[in-house]
């Protein structure tokens, strides 16, 4: 039971965590492209 | 911040309203998917706790999906409608980056539950195997998009590879039912209709897929933003290279107005 527990919890850890991770690579990628041009090359603005 | 061509100061983010409203709401999504996951639901009659990684690994397997046949619809697009937008290349890249990360997350989360089912981490299974191999395509597609040449000849190159590897997928589902194997049947989508998951259980896998969706929807959006930020600087770079360049061969003092005419 408690090893299923570790297995479970480590499920989830690989889950999120690289989500996590993915997602904060992302966003700084976004900053620093974006930080050099001007806001009318940004459609989404 | 400032910007590089024209010194004007400019919003660094790939983020609006309605994105960071999408946000929240996911998060909302992976608390609700914890709280029901692992604590909520109930253990299966035959896997036991072990079911509670289901909830994981199904979502992720759908999200891959999904990914990979956006991937796959956003480079026909391209490749053939007239404007040949390479917003839909773009779109394409930041898609099959998020199938390629699902798709690991999906190996890795299956193992750990095939360890606790059928004691070993690994078997050469058909589902197995497939799945495996349409992760390596795909991080074979990402490869080819880092190779060298214009924006155009990577959404060429890697359009063609996105709609000839789209076609591994049914494979990779009806694997179980083509070849008998280790993996079990589908629960949910199964062709006679028939749902073998209790109800909260049920409820459970429906919120993970719905919560993986938005997760999906969030990534795309920001790896779309943040590509064609790239692509635009790129241009600019570029550009300012041509000009520096100009700059250099205009003859700026007599001696080399006379040197370039001798």
């Amino acid at each position: 039971m408690m090893q299923d527990a570790g297995f479970i919890v480590t499920s989830y850890v690989v889950t999120f965590g690289s989500v996590l991770l993915y997602a904060w690579y992302v966003l700084r990628r976004g900053k620093k492209a974006t930080e050099q041009l001007p806001d009318d090359s940004k459609p989404w603005l | 911040m400032v910007d590089i061509a024209t010194g004007r100061s400019t919003q660094s983010t790939t983020g609006t309203h309605a994105t960071r409203i999408l946000g929240i709401v996911t998060l909302v999504g992976v608390a609700w998917l914890i709280l029901f996951g692992l604590f909520l639901s109930p253990a299966d009659q035959n896997q036991g706790e072990s079911v509670r990684i289901l909830y994981l690994h199904a979502p992720s397997a759908w999200l891959a999906y999904l990914a990979f046949v956006v991937t796959a619809v956003a480079s026909a697009f391209y490749l053939f409608r007239k404007q040949h937008s390479l917003a839909w290349d773009r779109l394409a890249g930041a898609s099959a980056e998020i199938g390629v990360l699902f798709m690991a997350v999906t190996l890795v989360v299956g193992m750990l539950w095939g360890r606790l089912t059928w004691g070993v981490f690994w078997r050469w299974d058909a589902r197995l195997t497939t799945t495996a191999f349409l992760f390596v395509t795909y991080v074979g597609y990402l490869a080819v998009r880092r190779l060298g040449g214009t924006p155009e000849q990577r959404a060429r190159r890697s359009g063609v590879l996105a709609l000839l590897a789209v076609l591994e997928i049914p494979l990779v589902h009806f694997s179980v039912k083509l070849w008998r194997g280790l993996h079990q049947d589908a629960s949910v989508l199964r062709p006679d209709g028939e749902v073998k998951l209790d109800g909260l259980m049920l409820f459970t896998l429906f919120s993970g897929i719905i919560t993986f969706t938005l997760m999906y929807a969030w990534l795309v959006i920001h790896r779309t933003r943040t590509l064609t930020a790239e692509d635009m600087l790129d241009d600019v770079g570029l550009e300012l290279a041509l000009a520096e360049r100009r700059r250099e061969s205009i003859p700026r003092t007599n001696e080399e107005k006379g040197a370039l005419l001798s």
